[in-house]
């Protein structure tokens, strides 16, 4: 089967979980569902040849889970009440990101088709990777060797985001009910 | 063409989830939906017909290969996804601590 086939079956598997991780009540369900788009993100870079990101997309996945339910699923008296808007607004919604859909259509066309990529800046790295950096793994190469400063501007987004996380789950409620889990 | 527009419609049920959802657990998903097609989409522009994945190997003929810059540069943004995922996480729960709810139409004090 073309790759094509593939991957159309597989946007099509994550965008109904999508919907049904919106749309279900249950919050556990919800958060399982969420992972199953994941992995299937994770099989997608599979198949577009990328094992790096299939094998980082698999952790995030783990992780995210790992997190979410830990953060949500101790709060079992966690009631839903009416989750969504009223009906105008959805139905507003729904028809402005329709319109929006129909009008991108269009510009699906000016890009590059699937398959045929520009790669000016990537020729030079496919072919001057190896002896440039010693890097077998040429995605390798170019996150440490030639864009080794974004590298180090996401650890500090990293870094950011961890010490924001640990900064507001350390301080205390005000009213001091709750208290730091 | 039918893989961009698949991708975007990933896109804009997170979005649609971000505008109507009123459970901010919901909401906090819907992000990591757009997070999801953006890097998938990323991808996709990168994939050449027949490539193979970026890696040299001995004894293996120099085929054509996929782009490996956006792989690169989605690596990153993965890894950047779960951290804002564990920061909103954790607003999430400092809220329900201070409000008991998750319904954001009700979470309105929010001055101090």
């Amino acid at each position: 089967m073309p790759i094509e086939t593939w991957l159309t079956f597989l946007l099509g598997f994550m965008i109904l979980g999508s919907i049904v991780a919106l749309e279900i009540k249950d919050i556990l369900s919800s958060i399982v569902a969420i992972g199953v788009v994941g992995l299937a993100v994770s099989l997608a870079f599979l198949f577009l040849q990328a094992p790096d990101l299939a094998v980082v997309q698999f952790l995030f996945e783990i992780f995210a889970l790992i997190i979410l339910v830990r953060a949500f699923i101790r709060k079992d008296f966690h009631v839903m009440e009416r989750a969504s808007s009223g009906r105008w607004i959805i139905g507003f919604t729904l028809i402005g990101l329709a319109a929006v859909f129909l009008l991108s259509l269009k510009v699906f066309r000016v890009l590059p088709p699937f398959g045929e990529p520009l790669m000016e800046t990537s020729r030079y790295y496919l072919e001057h990777g190896a002896a440039d950096t010693g890097a077998a793994n040429i995605v390798a190469g170019i996150i440490l060797d030639y864009r080794a400063y974004d590298t180090l501007g996401e650890v500090t987004v990293l870094l950011t985001a961890i010490l924001g996380t640990l900064t507001v789950l350390r301080f205390r409620a005000r009213d001091g009910k709750g208290g730091g889990r | 063409m039918t893989l961009y527009a698949l991708c975007f419609a990933l896109f804009l049920v997170g979005l649609y989830g971000l505008l109507t959802k009123r459970d901010l657990i919901k909401i906090i998903l819907s992000s990591g939906i757009m997070g999801y097609a953006c890097n998938l989409m990323l991808v996709l522009f990168g994939y050449r017909r027949g490539g193979v994945y970026p890696i040299l190997e001995r004894g293996r003929e120099a085929g054509p290969m996929v782009d490996p810059l956006p792989q690169a540069l989605v690596l990153t943004s993965i890894v950047i996804e779960l951290g804002v995922t564990a920061l909103l996480a954790a607003l999430a729960i400092r809220l329900f601590q201070k409000y008991r709810t998750y319904d954001i139409t009700k979470i309105r004090r929010l001055s101090g």
